[in-house]
């Protein structure tokens, strides 16, 4: 099998979750975009383990970068139901508290 | 593998119908007015991403991917879609008013990668001897990159207790 159709796929999938972060205002969507993005760098780094003969370290790779997604939905979970404890709304278009 | 496609273009055809499904589910993901089909339309994009592991002989991560990302992090998503009361209904409001400037942007994006892509790895195979031994990738943690695992490991433990802090009321 070529390389080139898994590349083409995760480019595909991190477009998709580009145009996810900058289109969507509601937090919790935001992170699902992000959590596509993450999931497409995965697909490279597996794609290209498999091009090198099987080499573990892709693989490895992968593995840290899931672990720390799950940290990132975690703490991003988290911020947004603090934000939504504190304004009662999660649009993200709405929080400009530090602008100055 | 006794078929008249022969293996190879068997698993060329099971690559292009998932790929077709996690292309679709994805764009459900960034389009869908509601938010919990938003999030069903994850799970499919992620079991895609499971599948093509394991097309790729990436059994181990294969699984992972499911348990991981299907068992923990879509639950705490639809727990987070839960608790900040998103509304359930068909709503346009979940879409903010630059759709066609970050359409444009996602496009330009693809259109360069897919470029550099094509050409720098135009005619490279894969080579698919046998499944990657979960041994090897087991030898590689916790030998070759032991302080990255490490390093891991705390920024997990900071991330929970960040998210305990952040999340708890006083």
């Amino acid at each position: 099998m070529p390389v080139t159709q898994y590349v083409l796929l995760s480019a595909f999938l991190f477009c998709t979750g580009i145009y996810g972060v900058l289109a969507r205002r509601n937090g919790v969507l935001v992170l699902m975009s992000i959590e596509l993005m993450l999931n497409a760098v995965n697909i490279n780094l597996v794609a290209f383990s498999a091009r090198l003969g099987n080499d573990p370290a892709g693989q490895v790779f992968a593995l840290f970068v899931i672990a720390i997604a799950a940290a990132e939905v975690g703490v991003g979970l988290a911020i947004v139901l603090l934000i939504y404890r504190n304004r009662v709304a999660v649009n993200l278009d709405e929080i400009d508290l530090m602008k100055g | 593998m006794p078929t008249i496609l022969g293996e190879a273009a068997a698993q060329n055809v099971a690559f292009w119908i998932i790929a077709i499904t996690m292309a679709v589910a994805a764009i459900g993901v960034v389009t869908m007015k509601n938010i919990v089909h938003a999030a069903l339309a994850l799970v499919v994009v992620l079991a895609g991403v499971a599948a093509q592991y394991i097309l790729l002989q990436a059994e181990f991560l294969g699984i992972v991917q499911v348990l991981i990302y299907i068992g923990a992090v879509l639950v705490l998503f639809l727990f987070g879609i839960m608790l900040t009361r998103a509304p359930m209904r068909r709503t346009g409001e979940f879409d903010n008013d630059q759709k066609a400037l970050a359409g444009l942007v996602a496009l330009l994006i693809f259109g360069v990668l897919a470029y550099l892509f094509a050409d720098e790895f135009g005619g490279d195979k894969l080579h698919l001897a046998q499944p990657t031994q979960t041994s090897a990738i087991a030898d590689s943690i916790f030998r070759t990159y032991v302080v990255a695992f490490e390093v891991v490991s705390m920024l997990l433990l900071a991330a929970l207790i960040g998210a305990i802090v952040l999340a708890r009321r006083d």
